[in-house]
């Protein structure tokens, strides 16, 4: 069988890249949780963990093979009420450039234009996950914003409130954004293949840092998309059964 | 104690009560809900704990709901809740917006039969802004360390879908301990089940710990495939091509109608 043209093995789709990146800012981690509706993040857990070989634990909310949890969905917030939990991903309708997010309307809170399902436990894993990576894929005005219409969660806390944890990154489909919680600011990181500096600020709606040299992100090694590909889509089809079928045209056996 | 009916089970569960409901994945009782929709419930104040998804949906949709407390309503893959985000941006609901931990807490507070629960977090967001039944405290055991206190939830009656019950009462629930502590939290409950189960629950050590006593459960009613269309974990998954089609349907006022008509008031309880 003739072999597939060298580009089409190195191709990769935008939520593999994703998925790489949020591994890669997981880090040294020993306990890593995700919450409801985000399977790009499910990905990147689950390959920092067949890349390290069973370790960091991972906890998917939903799922009842991604979890060791037995008391109940209060389990998850206990486990991180006690720092035992060391990342977590949030996400917004909006998100605002000191951090804070959206998930709960557009407009006034007691007429909203938009609603959305709801603040989760947003307003509490941001202020005691030591790692909390904020992921977007819509990156635009309308989703960046100077401010946010509802926070649902606050960037950033008073020195006097307890704050273990808080937002460290900011990914969208275009960049990758770190955020300085002293200064309450973005920075950007790298940007991602095929996207631009200009392309990146002309979309956001708040003011960011700008290093001189902006990096473009690295795209995922032909290992990481086997893994991906395999291991982790087969994993990810238990409850991102969706997801799982388009991104890797995996499909549950029947 | 195990009813005749579903409609018999459902009794309790009256117009204008405070009715408490699990999150998708630990088991909602849905042929139930179908059942109170066309019994035309009304005025109920439906306590997410601490999500719902089509539950919740359905009966908003139906018109059954004044006032939800979540801390989210979704359908999750597949999509926005359609009914839920109609309603509240027609102001035809009243939402207090929570957070899952808050919600959990609220009701462990119900369950040991004192009057708050203290949280972190919270501090600085806009959902404890909106929430004037929430009080925010110096930390007396602390030095100038604000924290924020949530009175118990106390339901009328929980409802919710397990995979078996005993003659006695006896509800297994497995590693899903949310649903106990709704119990413990509600003044009745009432739980739908796939099976009975055959013997004692406590008989048998592996099946006791998984199990919820009956002393705290009202009336029981076996509905096989009671959580459908959702799934029930470790049982059957959830009908996806349905719940695509609700998503289409419901995504329109008269669609969500021509749904209740042909999945709701065509059908009877099984």
């Amino acid at each position: 069988m003739p072999s597939a043209p060298r580009e089409l093995l190195h191709s990769f789709r935008g939520e593999e890249l994703l998925a790489d990146v949020i591994a890669g800012l997981i880090g040294d981690a020993r306990h890593v949780a995700v919450g409801a509706s985000s399977p790009v993040p499910a990905a990147a857990a689950l390959l920092a963990r067949e890349r390290g070989r069973g370790r960091p634990y991972v906890s998917l909310l939903g799922s009842r093979r991604q979890s060791f949890f037995t008391d109940g969905g209060r389990e998850l917030f206990d486990c991180a009420g006690q720092g035992r939990i060391d990342a977590f991903f949030l996400s917004g309708g909006q998100i605002d450039g000191e951090g804070n997010i959206n998930l709960v309307a557009i407009g006034d809170y007691a007429k909203p234009k938009v609603r959305f399902p709801g603040s989760f436990g947003s307003a509490y894993l941001y202020y005691v996950v030591p790692k909390v990576i904020l992921f977007r894929l819509e990156h635009s005005r309308r989703t960046l914003v100077e401010k946010v219409d509802f926070i649902s969660a606050p960037g950033t806390s008073a020195d006097h409130v307890y704050r273990a944890g808080g937002p460290v990154a900011l990914i969208t489909s275009r960049c990758l954004f770190t955020f300085e919680r002293r200064r309450r600011r973005f920075a950007l990181a790298s940007v991602h293949p095929g996207h631009a500096v200009a392309e990146v600020v002309e979309h956001t709606g708040f003011r960011f840092d700008q290093p001189p040299e902006v990096p473009v992100t690295a795209a995922p090694s032909p290992e990481t998309l086997r893994i991906l590909r395999t291991a982790v889509a087969a994993q990810l089809i238990e409850i991102y059964p969706k997801f799982a079928a388009e991104v890797f045209g995996v499909r549950q056996s029947v | 104690m195990i009813a005749r009916s579903l409609d018999e089970a459902l009794a309790v569960i009256t117009d204008g009560c405070a009715l408490a409901v699990p999150r998708e994945a630990s088991g909602g009782a849905m042929a139930a809900t179908r059942a109170l929709i066309r019994r035309g419930i009304k005025r109920l104040h439906l306590i997410a704990l601490p999500t719902s998804s089509l539950q919740a949906d359905l009966l908003i949709g139906a018109g059954c709901v004044e006032t939800i407390e979540t801390s989210a309503v979704s359908l999750g893959e597949f999509g926005p809740a359609p009914r839920f985000t109609a309603a509240v941006t027609a102001g035809t609901i009243r939402v207090k917006d929570a957070i899952c931990p808050a919600l959990h807490a609220a009701f462990q507070a119900a369950e040991k039969g004192v009057p708050f629960m203290p949280l972190r977090g919270l501090i600085g967001s806009d959902v404890l802004a909106q929430r004037k039944d929430w009080k925010v405290i110096d930390n007396p055991f602390g030095n100038d360390d604000p924290i924020v206190l949530l009175p118990a939830i106390r339901p009328d009656v929980a409802l919710f879908h397990a995979p078996l019950a005993d003659r006695e009462g006896n509800i297994w629930i497995g590693r899903d301990r949310e649903l106990a502590t709704m119990a413990h939290a509600a003044a009745k409950t009432v739980v739908t089940v796939e099976k009975l189960h055959e013997g004692s629950l406590f008989d048998d050590p592996t099946l006791a710990a998984g199990a919820l006593g009956g002393f705290y459960i009202e009336a029981i009613a076996v509905a096989p495939n009671g959580a459908w269309p959702l799934a029930l974990a470790d049982h059957y998954g959830a009908d996806a091509a349905h719940l695509a089609e609700y998503a289409r349907m419901a995504a329109s006022a008269d669609g969500f109608a021509a749904y209740l008509d042909r999945h709701v008031h065509a059908q009877r309880a099984a």
